[in-house]
């Protein structure tokens, strides 16, 4: 059982004249294993910066607060350490690596990942069983890294990641956006198939309610204007759906 | 291999060795076409560079001034040749091999080349045969000393073959490289530039590719003190479709160049020139200069010519100037990009969040950026050396990456390795 604690954390992010705008402004959150948590909100509201912040992307500044796992400062470790330790970040837009194989890249991170080269046989199986659960051409691991990748192609590659990779925790970024509704359900199945076969905890970052059809969250956070506005269960996602977010967006 | 001793010319055309006609002297004024460029075999056609010449200019001059002399370059360097037994392979004065048809010397280094080479090799791959082996040349320069070479790669109509021309050891060489590809011919020929540090080298490459041939030219230059390999390319009939590739590693002090010259004057020919390079370190300095004329009457042309610089440090800098001249609209297409970048922040992120140290994914990605032109060579064991050399140098600004992952990126299933092109 591993527990990620996010603490009172604000960021910032520099802006084009040289000055820093405030994201986060004291974002409390705690998942433990098995969990999925959604983390819901308009545009703007600080959802992505929340998931870069944890994954550790440059340019975001925690000003204050705490991120810890299983007690340990995620804050003071590199993004690799990170990633090691056993955090996992979905993007939504993860770029082109030219000339890096999609095999070569797996490998590379599951050996970084693990400390250790994946014994060859089993490997290659899991890559495979993992890929064909995907939907995902065999022909896709010759292909380089998100190149020429369609939207679908990408969540794919990035949910097979968490799939090989068997984080603690995942962040999934907007993992649903651009896909259509069966590749939403091919997604969708990945990120359950990790929640059945391993004790990822999810953070599932999302806009619309309509991923959260295909995976049911036990906690559902509202993120208005850098913080958590209204937390609840599965309901509140129901609730949503029939008033959007316009209600917040009055109070704030 | 067969080595033929008798100096029978097999070429009835004898070289010229007066300038063409339209040549107008060794002037400092601009050519208004790339066309218009000077190519003698009389070294006093061409002043020795003052460093104001357009071709010159950044070019470190005083490094390289034992190539301009025409005295004292007469030595040869140790070439060695091996290859398939049907490749026949021969010696002689540039006459006696029958070179220069397919050679015009385009600048002072190369006519003075010419002119002291009395040990022109000939490597000939008969029509029709298909080589299962690579023929390798080796050409070894000694520190001290100034040398000179030709070689001729005559490949027959419909033969397929690769020629792997590998340049190493020290001092100053000039070597004139001349390809001459027959009808329906397939022929790659790889030019490594593995000089020791302290190396000169200047070199002039030309390739004529017959009609409905394919040639492929590949430099890789990761040696030596200053190179400057200018690939000449024109068609000898229709149909022709060729590539000008090349990859370079600058480090600190270093100055690799390398300048092409596309002329199509045939009908639906085809070329593709691709430059990529990555430096590091105070003073490296790479020159890219990207030449394609399409003449009046190269209807069904299509070319692209692109180049790709990875600046990995401050105080390294990449020079890269394409230029195309189009002289008739009947053609298929024809373009040019160049860049010149840093590591991309988002691609290390990426990698990083996978747990990939950041050396580690620095070498990813340039791997990566290498990976595709490296692998054209079709030869897995040389492109493993060659990324291997590549990681060296990357190791003098990024150590401390993870030993496992070393061990992975010279594991067989790499994208390096697994590229296998027909053409």
């Amino acid at each position: 059982m591993a527990t990620l604690e996010i603490r009172d954390l604000h960021v910032t992010v520099a802006e084009a004249d040289g000055g820093a705008k405030e994201i986060l402004r004291g974002v409390d959150l705690t998942i433990r294993s098995g969990e999925v948590h959604a983390i819901m909100g308009p545009n703007g509201s600080g959802k992505s910066t929340l998931a870069y912040s944890i994954a550790g992307h440059p340019k975001y500044t925690v000003t204050s607060g705490t991120v810890t796992l299983d007690g340990e400062d995620v804050l003071a470790m590199s993004v690799d350490e990170r990633a090691r330790a056993g955090l996992f970040l979905a993007m939504q837009y993860p770029v082109e690596v030219p000339g890096v194989t999609v095999s070569n890249f797996l490998r590379t991170a599951k050996t970084a990942v693990d400390g250790e080269a994946p014994k060859l046989r089993t490997w290659v199986k899991d890559v495979k069983q993992a890929m064909d659960d995907l939907r995902m051409d065999a022909t896709f691991a010759e292909r380089n890294v998100n190149e020429n990748f369609s939207g679908g192609e990408k969540k794919r590659h990035e949910i097979l990641q968490m799939e090989l990779l068997k984080p603690k925790f995942a962040v999934l970024d907007e993992t649903d956006s651009g896909l259509d509704v069966d590749a939403l359900k091919v997604v969708s199945e990945g990120v359950n198939r990790s929640l059945e076969r391993t004790d990822v905890g999810v953070l599932l970052i999302t806009h619309y309610t309509r991923i959260l059809r295909y995976i049911t969250p036990q906690f559902v956070h509202v993120f208005v204007d850098g913080r958590v506005a209204e937390q609840g269960g599965p309901e509140l996602a129901d609730a949503l759906e029939e008033s959007g977010y316009d209600r917040y967006l009055a109070k704030a | 291999m067969t080595a033929v001793d008798e100096t029978t010319d097999p070429i009835t055309e004898t070289p010229p060795n007066a300038a063409r006609a339209h040549s107008h002297g060794a002037g400092t004024v601009p050519d208004a076409s790339r066309a218009e460029r000077v190519t003698s075999y009389d070294v006093a056609d061409f002043a020795v560079p003052g460093g104001r010449e357009e071709e010159w200019k950044f070019s470190p001059l005083k490094v390289l001034a034992p190539l301009f002399a025409v005295a004292g370059g007469d030595e040869t360097a140790a070439v060695e040749v091996s290859g398939p037994d049907v490749v026949e392979h021969r010696t002689g004065t540039p006459a006696e091999i029958g070179a220069g048809p397919g050679f015009r010397p385009g600048d002072r280094a190369a006519a003075a080349s010419w002119a002291a080479t009395t040990h022109a090799h000939l490597v000939r791959i008969p029509a029709e045969a298909e080589l299962d082996a690579p023929v390798l040349v080796t050409v070894r320069g000694e520190a001290g000393r100034t040398t000179s070479g030709h070689l001729l790669v005559e490949a027959g109509h419909h033969s397929k073959g690769l020629v792997v021309l590998d340049h190493v050891g020290g001092g100053a060489h000039r070597g004139g490289v001349e390809v001459r590809v027959g009808d329906g011919a397939q022929i790659t020929v790889v030019s490594l530039q593995e000089w020791d540090d302290d190396a000169v080298h200047v070199g002039q490459h030309d390739v004529v590719v017959g009609r409905d041939a394919f040639a492929r030219h590949i430099a890789v230059s990761l040696g030596g003190r200053a190179v400057r390999i200018s690939a000449n390319l024109r068609y000898a009939g229709p149909g022709g479709d060729a590539q000008l590739l090349g990859v370079y590693f600058a480090d600190a002090g270093q100055h690799l160049e390398h300048r092409q010259f596309v002329d199509h004057e045939a009908t639906n020919c085809k070329s593709y020139v691709e430059y990529k390079g990555a430096l590091q370190g105070d003073g490296a300095h790479a020159v890219w200069i990207g030449d394609v004329l399409i003449r009046a009457a190269a209807e069904g042309t299509e070319t692209y010519e692109l180049n790709r610089n990875l600046l990995l440090t401050d105080g390294a800098r990449a020079d890269s100037v394409p230029n195309l001249e189009i002289e008739t609209g009947e053609i298929v297409g024809a373009g040019h990009a160049s860049a010149t970048g840093r590591f991309d922040d988002e691609q290390l992120f990426y990698l990083q969040s996978r747990g990939m140290p950041e050396a580690d994914a620095r070498r990813l990605v340039v791997r990566g950026f290498f990976a595709d032109i490296i692998g054209r060579i079709g030869l897995p064991d040389l492109a493993d050396r060659l990324m291997a050399t590549i990681e060296t140098e990357l190791a003098a600004t990024m150590p401390g990456a993870h030993d496992a992952l070393q061990a992975l990126a010279t594991a067989p299933a790499t994208p390096t390795t697994s590229t296998t092109e027909e053409n």
